[in-house]
């Protein structure tokens, strides 16, 4: 005996898977139909020759080059700065902290983690505008700002997971190294960061997929329409979120917005790419930890 | 043994250092984000600020219409995301067949690495113009098209969330509804959503923070009007889109200092779903 009631939510739940697949799927599809036609060395080098451009020997004027350039050295270069700071934060938390600590400290990176990405964007023209007034003229919102933002805002993942991957480790694999007379740290170099490495790793590449995609904190700090490749961290630069961002408010004629759908594919096929590394990575571990 | 003593010692340091610095960020940006509303919160006028109308022009600045594009936008979300992602999260867990519970959970957790720009580019050569043939009003730009798209980016937080929440519930409570002849919507709505509640709260809670914080979904489908929307065909702007959209040509002007008082908001407003979610876990206890 089914109640009609029962029947009316199985049928609401089939519905909502139904209706998730058929968002996602179309949307990648509308993506792919508009923008694979428009993908070609063109769209990316423009009028110039792509190994020169490659070499930077000729600029590129009417691609994505520049933003694709862009968008890895901003990446890249907040990760660098995040790396450092979170994973030997994260390895603080877990390995060393009392319970009082690591619970005010893990209050203020869940805020960290929640605080919206515009707000860090703001802080990060502040501060650069700060450095302007009362340091040097030469300092404006940048390469150099906008990378130390995005490091600010993917540092809560970092700290998070490095954290997570080491409270993982079995307890005897811990006290193994311990009971053979290895000291705290020995037993973190040797035993703990060696088993957590793919969890720590998938963390990474999860900051450096949600560094690439953001376009809050960039558009805030330095990044331009059109900048050419930076030539220094005090350069402005270009970025392909925020080229999609400005192609859909300021497109002129077809050709134009075809390089915005271009865009949005090679965009979304780094951050899936980087998204299927990451889990990847991440069921390795489970699997390696539960093979122990 | 002293060589290594002091070894142990600079390590620990070091890490110390580091967590300082990354630990002190979040209380850093309150601070500064306080310093610099100051000029308009001491001013006396901060009753003014949030219910007045923003119009630089003629020295009127209030953030009434943001905060209202903000609740209309994020609100309208969140009414369309909880029930599909609660629902999601249930079909997933205990109705769906196996493989397309898998299929399902993978798609969900691979809408996570979809770019919030990608979502808004495509809506805005996709939806728009279906809500304007649809509805025959505007440009498209609207609050309720922002609030659909905005619903499917939150919906991989609350999904996933809720869906761990469920998971919580022990499967010996589960077996046993089962053996006792209860059928599957009877255990659910019987055994397993009681004992998730707070699970399914945090899903909310987290996914309304996830939709008042997005800036690019409204700032590319909401039109940005400043004016106060009639309805939810018009055009709407969120506090987020309103920082964005400065322009900073004048560091020192009152507009530019008002867009603190909206940061403030913002972060307040994360904070205390923070602090929310930590006495809902408390409750557990």
């Amino acid at each position: 005996m089914k109640l009609l009631s029962h029947r009316v939510l199985l049928a609401f739940f089939w519905l909502t898977g139904f209706l998730t697949l058929a968002s996602v799927g179309s949307l990648l599809i509308f993506l792919f139909v508009k923008g694979v036609p428009s993908l070609s060395l063109q769209l990316i080098f423009g009028g110039a020759d792509p190994f020169r451009a490659l070499l930077l020997r000729e600029r590129v004027f009417d691609g994505l080059f520049p933003a694709i350039v862009g968008t890895t050295a901003v990446v890249v270069l907040s990760v660098s700065w995040a790396i450092p700071v979170g994973i030997a934060a994260g390895i603080y938390l877990a390995e060393f902290s009392g319970q009082n600590l690591k619970k005010i400290f893990n209050f203020s990176f869940d805020i960290l983690a929640a605080t919206p990405s515009i707000v860090i964007g703001l802080f990060g023209l502040t501060v650069a505008i700060f450095l302007h007034q009362h340091f040097s003229d030469r300092i404006y919102p940048c390469l150099l700002t906008s990378s130390v933002a995005l490091a600010v805002l993917v540092l809560p993942y970092i700290v998070r997971t490095t954290q997570l991957s080491i409270d993982a480790v079995p307890h005897s694999m811990r006290a193994a190294g311990l009971s053979l007379g290895a000291s705290k740290l020995q037993n973190l170099y040797h035993v703990l960061l060696p088993s957590s490495l793919s969890g720590i790793l998938s963390g990474v590449i999860l900051a450096l997929g949600r560094a690439a995609e953001d376009t809050a904190v960039i558009m805030l700090t330095g990044v331009v329409a059109t900048a050419g490749i930076p030539g220094s961290l005090l350069a402005k630069y270009e970025a392909l979120p925020f080229y999609i961002y400005y192609i859909s408010s300021q497109y002129t004629d077809q050709k134009e917005l075809m390089t915005g759908f271009g865009a949005a594919l090679i965009l979304l096929t780094i951050c899936a790419s980087l998204f299927v590394a990451a889990h990847l990575l991440k069921n390795l571990l489970v699997h390696r930890l539960r093979k122990k | 043994m002293i060589a290594k003593h002091n070894k142990e010692r600079a390590a620990k340091g070091a890490l110390s250092l580091a967590l300082l610095i990354a630990g002190s960020i979040s209380a850093f940006i309150f601070f500064f984000l306080l310093y610099f509303s100051l000029p308009i919160l001491s001013s006396g006028l901060i009753g003014e600020f949030l219910t007045r109308g923003w119009d630089p022009d003629r020295g009127v600045l209030g953030i009434l219409p943001m905060i209202v594009g903000t609740v209309y936008i994020a609100g309208l979300a969140v009414i369309w995301v909880t029930p599909i992602g609660i629902g999601l999260a249930a079909f997933i867990q205990l109705f769906a067949p196996k493989p397309l519970g898998r299929i399902l959970r993978w798609t969900v957790e691979f809408m996570t690495g979809i770019p919030t720009v990608v979502y808004g580019f495509a809506a805005l050569f996709f939806l728009v113009p279906a809500m304007r043939r649809i509805f025959n009003y505007g440009t498209g730009l609207s609050v309720l098209t922002a609030s659909v798209m905005l619903a499917l980016l939150v919906l991989p937080t609350v999904t996933l969330i809720a869906q761990d929440g469920l998971a919580t519930v022990p499967s010996n409570q589960v077996l046993a509804a089962f053996s006792l002849g209860a059928s599957r919507m009877e255990t659910f709505l019987h055994v397993v959503l009681p004992g998730a509640w707070r699970g399914l709260i945090s899903a909310v809670v987290l996914g309304v923070g996830r939709a008042v914080g997005d800036t690019l979904i409204a700032l590319m489908l909401a039109g940005n009007a400043v004016a106060l929307p009639d309805s939810l065909l018009d055009s709407a702007r969120t506090l987020t889109a309103h920082i964005a959209l400065v322009s900073a040509a004048d560091y020192e002007s009152l507009s530019f200092k008002a867009i603190f008082v909206c940061g403030l908001v913002l972060f307040i407003f994360a904070g205390s779903n923070i602090v929310f979610l930590r006495l809902v876990e408390k409750l557990k206890k």
